[in-house]
């Protein structure tokens, strides 16, 4: 087993979102971090590329620290026993049955605690990020320090025997942070609402010069001269890929439209081939469905792709957030998704996108709004908005910082 | 140009958002819950909503109207909701008052839809203000346009709308600087009348700096 320490590379600088929220709000964020100056803060995951979180720290870390802060970011590392167990866990506390041994907790335990045994938690302020490194509180040596759990799941419907094992190590914080009060669970620690976010400026979320996005389509066979349906997320039967070919299978007796179902696997995920081949056969005989097994880190495609898209789905059975939701709201695409976890805080249905309950309704969602173009952009210029407001990765280092002033001052 | 008395200092706020143990599922359990909700909760869901969803000027500001119309299909109650206006209050009390005869009075006209299930829970959260001076002040009209120029959306909110709570006056932090400091009472009732409904934050920012520079000529 191995520990990852990253300190978080400089890409662009604080100055650079100013052109696109405004040089008041950047102002601001140097003054609401002023006050943090000298404090330590360490951030913990349990995978340094693919998912969304990794994706927010790699932002989110060197922008804090442009701020003048003391912040590290951490990475857990486990065997493939210790992979398999978060998955399954990571699917109950989604809901799904769960079906591990006993030991399956011991060997969880086990991992933590060698982890531990490597990294230094001394940090006056400590966020572990979801449910693989929750057990690190027991290395809590800090004297004043604050340990917050951030939870990116949607706990709305959890497993109940996977949450009463983490429940008593949750209980052990001074807080926790979930994406939307309806994840939030009856504990007596305070709870706080982050949503997360996006980097407008990283390869995934900058606008593309056409010629690229162009290439991009040829390259996969992609015809652009027809409506292009896209579901980016990982393939992952929580993203149900095979709704959505039943759901284009619908629109496509009506509209002569593409399907892009564009993927890849994060390292802490290893149900993604099966999942794969399942979409694959769901897919078979159509040459208009395109699936694209992207690897973790395909930036650029996955922008092209989004940006090329006449329409962005995210047919998700639960989730946590939903950031390619983001992702598409920020390009002004119009969103067909369904109503779970935190895509209504993005989706404001008829505001910012439309939302949908099952495969027939994201359908004849899709039906409507390539019938009614104008609308489609207007709610895409609206979602553009409500991303820029709320979902910009400059928000979340906001919140941190609140977060963090607002325990300082509590003592 | 005209010296202020003392200067106007230019602050921010930033709101820690938590998540209460209360939420409702009938308009019943919504009465019950601004009863029972904290001031902060009362502020996060009208005065820091209107903030949120500035830059949607349809709809409803109000997160309790608009949960009302979404989750509950009660658009005469939503609308009676929404048509408070955060203006005129300078007490979170009194405005937790209205909010809940409005829903009390609904619910005894109307008592089958007073206990029907919501579409969803409404999950009532707080916000804890964290105010930060932004290292800004002004003597003069001239320094105040300036300052107005390069404020952030959450200044704005928190010195223009948030304000009344604070002074517990029917007026903001500019007007009440413009009148007390600077005696310029016409220019300070023209601000205070600025619709903060219909407009986003950055128009109301726009708004105001433009009536200042009138007043500069």
């Amino acid at each position: 087993m191995m520990t990852t320490t990253l300190t978080g590379q400089r890409f662009v600088h604080l100055e650079d979102y100013s052109p696109i929220i405004g040089a008041p709000e950047v102002a601001e964020l140097r003054a609401l971090a002023a006050s943090l100056r000298g404090h330590s803060i360490q951030m913990v995951n349990s995978t340094a590329v693919g998912g969304g979180v990794a994706e927010i720290l790699t932002r989110l870390v060197p922008i804090l620290q442009e701020l003048g802060l003391s912040i590290r970011w951490d990475v857990i590392t486990g065997g493939n026993d210790f992979f398999e167990i978060t998955k399954a866990f990571h699917n109950a506390l989604h809901g799904a049955p769960h079906h591990l041994p006993p030991a399956s907790f011991e060997t969880f335990l086990a991992y933590n605690e060698q982890n531990l045994a490597r990294l230094h938690m001394d940090s006056e302020f400590t966020v572990i990020h979801d449910p693989q490194p929750v057990a690190l509180i027991q290395g809590r040596n800090h004297p004043s320090g604050h340990w917050i759990w951030r939870c990116h799941i949607d706990l709305s419907r959890p497993n109940p025997a996977v949450w009463q094992f983490l429940e008593p190590w949750v209980r052990k914080y001074d807080g926790a942070i979930f994406s939307s009060p309806e994840f939030a669970q009856k504990l007596p620690i305070p709870q706080y609402l982050f949503f997360p976010s996006i980097d407008p400026l990283s390869e995934k979320s900058r606008e593309l010069d056409p010629e690229l996005v162009q290439g991009v389509l040829d390259h996969y066979g992609i015809d652009a001269g027809r409506p292009i349906l896209t579901q980016v997320s990982r393939f992952d039967r929580l993203k149900d890929p095979v709704g959505v070919v039943r759901a284009y299978r619908i629109v496509k007796r009506y509209f002569d439209c593409q399907l892009v179902l564009a993927g890849g696997n994060a390292d802490d995920d290893p149900e993604g081939e099966l999942v794969l081949s399942e979409v694959n056969e769901a897919a078979k005989g159509d040459p208009d469905i395109h699936i694209l097994n992207l690897p973790p880190w395909s930036p650029v495609e996955i922008n092209a792709l989004q940006t090329a898209s006449t329409l962005i789905i995210q047919k998700s059975l639960r989730e946590g957030f939903g950031l390619t939701v983001t992702e598409a709201l920020w390009k002004k695409k119009p969103v067909v998704a369904s109503a779970v976890g935190g895509i209504p805080l993005q989706v404001i249905h008829k505001y910012t996108g439309l939302l949908a309950h099952s495969v027939e309704g994201t359908a004849y969602q899709i039906r409507f709004l390539l019938s009614n173009p104008a609308l489609a952009a207007k709610l895409g210029q609206q979602g553009h908005e409500h991303v820029r407001e709320h979902f910009l990765i400059t928000a979340n280092a906001k919140r941190y910082i609140t977060l963090f002033l607002n325990l300082l001052r509590a003592g | 140009m005209q010296k202020a008395g003392r200067p106007f200092q230019f602050l921010t706020a930033s709101y820690l958002i938590r998540i209460q143990n209360l939420k409702a599922t009938t308009l019943a359990e919504l009465g019950e819950g601004l009863e029972g909700s904290s001031d902060a909760s009362i502020f996060y869901h009208t005065f820091q909503s209107l903030s949120r969803h500035h830059f949607l000027t349809q709809g409803f500001s109000s997160d309790f109207a608009q949960w009302v119309l979404a989750a509950c299909n009660r658009a005469e109650l939503a609308e009676q909701l929404a048509n408070l206006d955060i203006r005129e209050y300078t007490a979170l009390a009194e405005l937790r008052t209205d909010l809940r005869c409005i829903v009390r009075d609904y619910c005894e006209r109307h008592p089958p839809f007073a206990t029907q299930e919501a579409f969803e829970a409404f999950s009532f959260c707080e916000a804890l203000e964290v105010n930060t001076p932004l290292g800004r002040e002004a003597w003069t009209l001239g320094d105040f346009c300036e300052g107005l120029e390069t404020l952030s959306r959450a200044s704005l909110h928190y010195h223009f709308i948030a304000s009344r709570l604070r002074l517990h006056l029917q007026t903001n932090d500019f007007s009440y600087w413009l009148e007390n400091s600077l005696d310029l009472p016409a220019l300070a009732r023209r601000i205070n009348r600025v619709d903060i409904y219909t407009n986003t934050l950055e128009s109301v920012g726009a708004v105001l700096t433009n009536l200042i520079r009138e007043e500069l000529g």
